[in-house]
């Protein structure tokens, strides 16, 4: 069969995760049949599903954070009894209520703070990472390596019940991603999760939800409908914490009159502006009101379960606004939970919806300007199939314009340390330096610094700092792992022939083993996308 | 080593002018180049100006910032997240009508020292509620949400006249912010602590990169150079560092690189986190952190510029304010009318600029919100104008398009 080493490199970095090392195959069965490699994830659509021993759902979950923060506010208030002192503002418990701010330069900056007490911990690597995060990991110094750092780190508290379904769930997906075949179908996940996402950042049951909210409200439709998808995000606990839903209280709602709470528009106005319609997308301050009411009472139960099963999305009639409401100039009678989940059906088959997935989609695959005729192809597509975004991955991979765009795009963080352990056949059981690294990189995982997600072009990932800061830690990586590879080997794994004469150079000139793995890592080869 | 080079005409150039049309810096500590330079610096009135712009993403609440207690309409709006002026912390008084959020005691030690002023009811052009399209009104100069990737920062830069050797604009932060990007040369840097690879190696890739790939050899290089001038021992965050520390460490950062005699004399940077919905905090909580920090940041900077604070400003913007009112969930809601905050030696302060609408219902924007009065171009344009003389017509066309109508505001500047 014809080899194309050109088309590899775009089956296997601009779609896909990346070729993995050892006896994989991957250059070659992507060289030989490049459209194939990356179509054949999606005739297995239960190979999106995410389903580990020892993943819980959601209202598992959910029972288990009330309960440890119950008990914490129980032992407090105790506390409080024995010894009565004047709370102190500015020291939030670790857990109850993590940070709920998003402070996407500060915390960067401080993830890249070098941890006293952590030696080395922070990408991908063979050693079963030690010290559990900090509690409020994202107000934490990162996970940074030092290296020669003499003392030993003092014994780490054990993990709380949040800190340690974090950590499993992170390396549930990494793993996944790792021994993926393509990964196409991963790359596909983590766009409609960033697309959707939360932020673990926001509080306890945040980071507790943000594994199964992918897992449950993500990856059973990535290869569905968009209409399911939307319905299953809107109606998932974490997003419904995550932009204060549960929070919101229909003025005229029983609920509302009692309490003297009212309406948060915060969920309703992200659902037409980021998740469907985007800005300018023909919405109006109205609308935002309107679906603000018709989403009143949309909730989860809480640990005394009266609504439903504690961490279950419950319905709380009491809460919701009364009557019927106008949004994008049609009526909504008052049906309850109907009436919300009848404008997500008409939303999520709007023209502007169509448009803006489309132009996203093509943006992460192809290009920060992706070429219009394939932006337009996605949303006819689209539309066409009522969103079935089987069909759409389908027509990006059918389209020639999204294989002959030249490689400009640069990986993201997620996407280079994943490669990298691909590469390098690191499958971790500890996601510990995954974690660290993406802090430092400015890409803490399920931790964007705004509900807009993680941005996605080469402004974002290809600046002076980042770069520096991508060779530093390649340079970690490969001090600590490039013993017993052979980088000129690995090259050809990366791009075999595709290579170009100055990085095979480059690579064969290095002055050792660990400079020629970090250069490497960071020739346009493995950068690029 | 060569001090500058062109920029590289590359595949990456049309897409990505952050990275690309940045000027080519190298050249050891001293990281120079041929770039802009304000054409009074160092001549008749002895001045070095210099000009940090500060963005607050998210829409900073400008009535929990600068209240106006004084106005009877405020502490119903506001309920229970309203500043007042008794109790355990009561707001700092800046007049017999409005009061500082008593986390920022060095803003408000400025204003004392009539080197800070506050413009309230401010608002850009935007008047509807997304965030990133006020951003991009608000960073782009143009009056309604465009599609242009260039900032009014870097235009009013390239409306300097050329030709001594100072570095470029400074963009802070892992990003540079949309208001210092565009054709007019850029440098960036963020507070770094990771172990650094060693320079063999940097150089050796620095060398693939101008081979093959331009534009990252183009990053690459200034993330090299930067790192480098902007590290001392006082650099090193601290473990445990929170959100307020971290933003004095940026501009502890920032200060450093702008003091020195060649360093930048613009510089742009970004603070997230002020989308207070819920559980915004009154005089204590989370708005208060945050202010804090801003507080902080100030201070940073007065004591990292040391003698050139004498000549600087410091404006700081956000896209919109929030509801007056409190809403269901003791936050507030996407506004319009909000503060400008201006901070510096060469600030003319102690003052309260303001044509104050008042917070009656009916003149309430919207119903909703503080109504703007006054247009941020306005005092962006005043502050542009006389810390650099920059002409009116160039702030009017191509720093502000089409905003003739809005005349820069006299005397910010003293």
């Amino acid at each position: 069969m014809a080899r194309d080493s050109q088309a590899a490199l775009v089956a296997l970095n601009r779609f896909g995760l990346g070729a993995r090392g050892g006896a994989s195959g991957d250059f070659l069965n992507a060289a030989s049949d490049p459209r194939g490699f990356v179509k054949a994830e999606l005739g297995r659509p239960n190979g999106v599903l995410l389903e580990m021993p020892g993943l819980q759902s959601t209202p598992a979950l959910g029972k288990a954070v009330f309960d440890y923060q119950f008990g914490i506010q129980q032992a407090r208030d105790a506390a409080a009894k024995a010894a009565p002192a004047p709370a102190t503002e500015g020291q939030p418990s670790p857990d109850a209520k993590a940070q709920r701010r998003n402070l996407s330069l500060n915390s960067i900056a401080m993830d890249m703070a070098p941890k006293e007490s952590a030696s080395k911990e922070s990408a991908p690597g063979e050693r079963p990472a030690k010290p559990p995060e900090n509690p409020n990991a994202a107000m934490a110094p990162a996970e940074a390596m030092r290296p020669n750092v003499p003392k030993p780190p003092p014994p780490p508290p054990p993990l709380n019940i949040i800190q340690k379904t974090f950590r499993a769930e992170a390396l549930a997906r990494l793993q996944r991603g790792i021994i993926a075949d393509c990964g196409f179908t991963e790359r596909l996940a983590v766009f409609w999760s960033n697309h959707f996402c939360i932020s673990v950042n926001k509080g306890g049951p945040a980071r507790m939800w943000a594994g199964s909210f992918e897992r449950e409200a993500i990856r059973p439709h990535v290869l569905g409908r968009f209409g399911d998808m939307l319905k299953a995000v809107e109606q998932h606990p974490a997003m419904l914490f995550f932009l204060d839903n549960q929070q919101s209280l229909g003025p005229d709602s029983r609920a509302g009159k009692n309490r003297n709470r009212g309406l948060n528009e915060n969920l309703a106005r992200e659902i037409l502006e980021l998740h469907t319609l985007g800005v300018g997308g023909g919405y109006s301050q109205e609308d935002v009101t309107a679906l603000a009411n018709i989403i009143t009472g949309w909730t989860y139960a809480g640990r005394l379960g009266q609504l439903g099963p504690p961490g279950s999305f419950v319905f709380n009639a009491n809460a919701h606004q009364p009557g019927a409401q106008r949004v994008m100039g049609k009526i909504y009678d008052a049906a309850g939970v109907a009436q919300g989940e009848a404008v997500l059906a008409d939303i999520a088959r709007h023209p502007s919806t169509a448009k803006f997935i489309a132009g996203k989609f093509a943006r992460h695959f192809v290009a920060d300007d992706p070429p219009p005729a394939l932006v337009a192809r996605l949303a006819d597509v689209f539309t066409r199939t009522d969103g079935d975004l089987k069909a759409l991955a389908t027509a990006l991979i059918d389209s020639d314009d999204a294989w002959k765009a030249p490689l400009s795009k640069m990986r993201s963080p997620y996407d280079f340390l994943v490669a990298t352990g691909r590469l390098l056949a690191q499958i971790p059981n500890d996601p510990g330096r995954y974690l660290g690294g993406l802090n430092a990189l400015g890409q803490p995982l399920w931790a964007p610094a705004g509900p807009n997600g993680f941005p996605d072009s080469n402004a974002a990932w290809a600046a002076p700092e980042g770069i520096k800061l991508r060779l530093d830690m390649s340079a970690q990586i490969a001090s600590r792992l490039a013993d017993g590879v052979d980088p000129r080997d690995l090259l050809e794994l990366v791009a075999a022939d595709a290579a170009s004469s100055e990085t095979r150079r480059t690579i064969e000139r290095a002055e050792s083993r660990q400079q020629a793995l970090a250069l490497l890592l960071m020739s346009p080869e493995f950068q690029r996308r | 080593m060569m001090s500058m080079e062109t920029t590289n005409d590359c595949c990456e150039d049309m897409r990505s002018p952050v990275t690309s049309r940045r000027a080519l810096l190298f050249g050891g500590a001293s990281f120079a180049a041929w770039a802009y330079l304000p054409k009074f610096a160092r001549s008749a009135d002895g001045r070095d100006p210099r000009l940090v712009v500060v963005i607050l993403r998210g829409a900073l609440d400008g009535l929990a910032t600068v209240a106006p207690i004084g106005d009877p309409d405020y502490a119903g709006l506001h309920g229970s997240i309203a500043l007042t002026s008794g109790g355990p912390n009561a707001a700092l008084p800046l007049d017999n009508f409005f009061s500082l959020h008593p986390a920022m005691p060095e803003f408000a030690r400025m204003y004392r020292e009539k080197k800070a002023a506050v413009v309230h009811a401010v608002a850009t052009s935007y008047r509807d509620r997304s965030h990133f399209d006020g951003q991009d009104v608000l960073e782009s100069g143009f009056a309604g949400p465009g599609r242009v990737q260039s900032g009014w920062l870097n235009r009013a830069l390239e409306g300097l006249p050329k030709g001594e050797r100072v570095t470029s604009a400074l963009a802070i932060g892992p990003t540079a912010p949309l208001v210092l990007r565009g054709a007019a040369p850029t440098v960036g840097w963020a507070p770094v602590a990771l172990p650094q690879a060693a320079e063999d190696t940097a150089m050796r890739l620095l060398e693939l990169y101008q081979h093959r790939d331009p534009a990252l050899a183009n990053a690459l290089k200034q993330g090299l150079a930067l790192d480098k001038a902007a590290q001392g021992d006082d650099m090193k965050p601290k473990p445990g560092t929170n959100g307020a520390g971290a933003m004095r460490l940026v501009a502890r950062g920032a200060a450093k690189l702008m003091a020195a005699d060649d360093g930048p004399r613009i510089g742009a940077l970004a603070f997230d986190g002020w989308d207070t919905h819920a559980n915004e905090g009154g005089p204590v909580g989370r708005l208060a952190q945050l202010l804090g920090g801003l507080d902080g940041a100030f201070a940073e900077f007065e004591a990292g510029l040391g003698a050139r604070w004498r000549d600087t400003v410091i404006v700081v913007a956000t896209e919109f304010g929030r509801t007056a009112r409190i809403n269901g969930t003791q936050g507030t809601d996407h506004g319009t009318g909000t503060v400008a905050l201006l901070a510096g030696g060469a600030v003319k302060g102690g003052r309260m600029i303001a044509d104050w609408p008042g917070l009656k219902p009916a003149n309430l924007y919207q119903g909703r919100d503080l109504a703007p009065t006054t247009d941020l171009r306005a005092v962006m344009k005043g502050v542009l104008k006389d810390q650099f003389g920059l002409a009116e017509r160039v702030l009017a066309e191509s720093v502000f398009p089409d905003s003739t109508a809005v005349k820069p505001m006299q005397g910010l500047v003293g």
